[in-house]
């Protein structure tokens, strides 16, 4: 596992019903791109996040694949509209095999 | 000046009526909206300089000088990139390290029962009969009374829990003391902050006082304040520590610089940060 993963994820903690709210997501992350070597020459091996999900109620909210261009600390902003009260699942996909989940409840009101 | 704002307020305001769904959408912040973190930290980012300076009349914090993108980055923690260190730092302070068995917490508490001590560092301690930056006190702690190894004075461990310490002060005035004991290390800051070194022949008021809001070359130079570090740069992606940035500030005028932690940029950071007496605490901020 990459050392130091924490995903952080900014949800708002109720909206009106059909509102379409602001999700703000990072997870820190090194995203080494496989691409450089160390101090001896050696290829340092990629290690990326390489898939992001967001799903509510378990229907697909996005669904990004990853490549290895992307920064250290990859940041995600995007909107869904809400149509009822429920629960935001937000899943990153490690390659070395790991899963990080993170959920957050929206109420209606 | 009125009659420009007024003019521009007015445009603005048609072209919002116009395009409401986009403005709701995008949220923009107004450039000119003074910086307030989380929606309701207020951090005062210019106002009067303190009595010792002559010749500017007020100070502004290095977040008036950057474009309106980088400063609203410092508008919520979740968007300030330097807070994923704070987290960091957060752990560390309740690991046990060292011969002792103890951690940060053991002896401190909570990181927000330091709020206020960050503001009036470097400061004079008496028992070592020496001005200590904050990282000299980390250090010491950790050597004294934990029982653990000092961390490297720039170092990304040391640099994170110095900008964990900022942040629980944030919005608090710089506060640190010049006379007594201190007064000496302040005199000897004061000289290396005017004195010219490098090829260049530069000092640090020849950029920072006398051509601050200029553009040197590509770079809007600020007044040098330092009260919003360990500053996140995008440029390098990590939080950087005072002694750094006056490292890379003397490098740049073409002269071998003082190390990190020696008694000189110790005597230049008390220095400095006196002459942000008055503004909040603002690190981690974010810089370009």
């Amino acid at each position: 596992m990459a050392s130091g993963v924490r995903p952080r994820v900014k949800v708002p903690k109720s909206a009106s019903a059909g509102e379409t709210i602001t999700l703000k997501t990072l997870i820190s992350h090194p995203m080494e791109s496989g691409q450089r070597k160390d101090s001896s020459g050696n290829v340092i091996p990629r290690s990326i996040i390489n898939r992001f999900t967001c799903e509510f109620n378990g229907q697909m909210v996005v669904d990004v694949t990853m490549e290895p261009a992307i920064s250290t600390n990859p940041y995600f902003e995007f909107e869904a509209t809400v149509p009822e009260a429920g629960d935001f699942k937000f899943t990153w996909y490690d390659d070395d095999g790991d899963v990080y989940e993170e959920t957050k409840p929206v109420a209606i009101g | 000046m009125t009659k420009q704002i007024k003019s521009k307020a007015m445009i603005a305001l048609g072209f919002a009526a116009s395009t409401f769904a986009l403005a709701t959408a995008a949220q923009a912040t107004d450039p000119t909206d003074p910086l307030v973190v989380n929606g309701d930290l207020e951090i005062v980012t210019n106002t009067a300089a303190p009595a010792h300076m002559d010749m500017i009349d007020t100070i502004q914090s290095g977040w008036e000088f950057r474009s309106h993108e980088t400063q609203d980055l410092q508008r919520d923690d979740f968007d300030n990139p330097g807070m994923i260190f704070v987290d960091d730092a957060r752990e560390a302070w309740d690991t046990a390290e060292g011969s002792e068995g103890k951690s940060c917490a053991s002896c401190h508490g909570a990181p927000e029962d330091m709020a206020g001590v960050k503001a009036v560092y470097p400061k004079w301690n008496e028992d070592a009969g020496e001005v200590r930056t904050m990282e000299m006190q980390i250090n010491a702690c950790r050597t004294e009374n934990m029982g653990a190894e000092a961390l490297g004075y720039t170092s990304g461990d040391m640099t994170n829990m110095v900008a964990l310490m900022s942040a629980v002060s944030r919005g608090l005035p710089v506060n640190v003391a010049i006379d007594g004991p201190a007064q000496a290390t302040w005199e000897q800051g004061k000289e290396l902050y005017y004195t010219r070194t490098g090829q260049l022949e530069l000092s640090c008021a020849n950029c920072h006082e006398d051509n601050y809001d200029n553009l040197i070359r590509a770079d809007h130079l600020s007044q040098g304040q330092i009260n919003g570090f360990p500053a996140y740069r995008l440029k390098n992606a990590k939080l950087n520590s005072v002694h750094a940035r006056f490292k890379g500030c003397v490098r740049d005028t073409r002269a071998e610089t003082f190390s990190p932690g020696s008694p000189e940029f110790v005597a230049l950071e008390l220095y400095v940060a006196s002459r942000g007496n008055g503004l909040s605490v603002e690190g981690p901020s974010v810089r370009n």
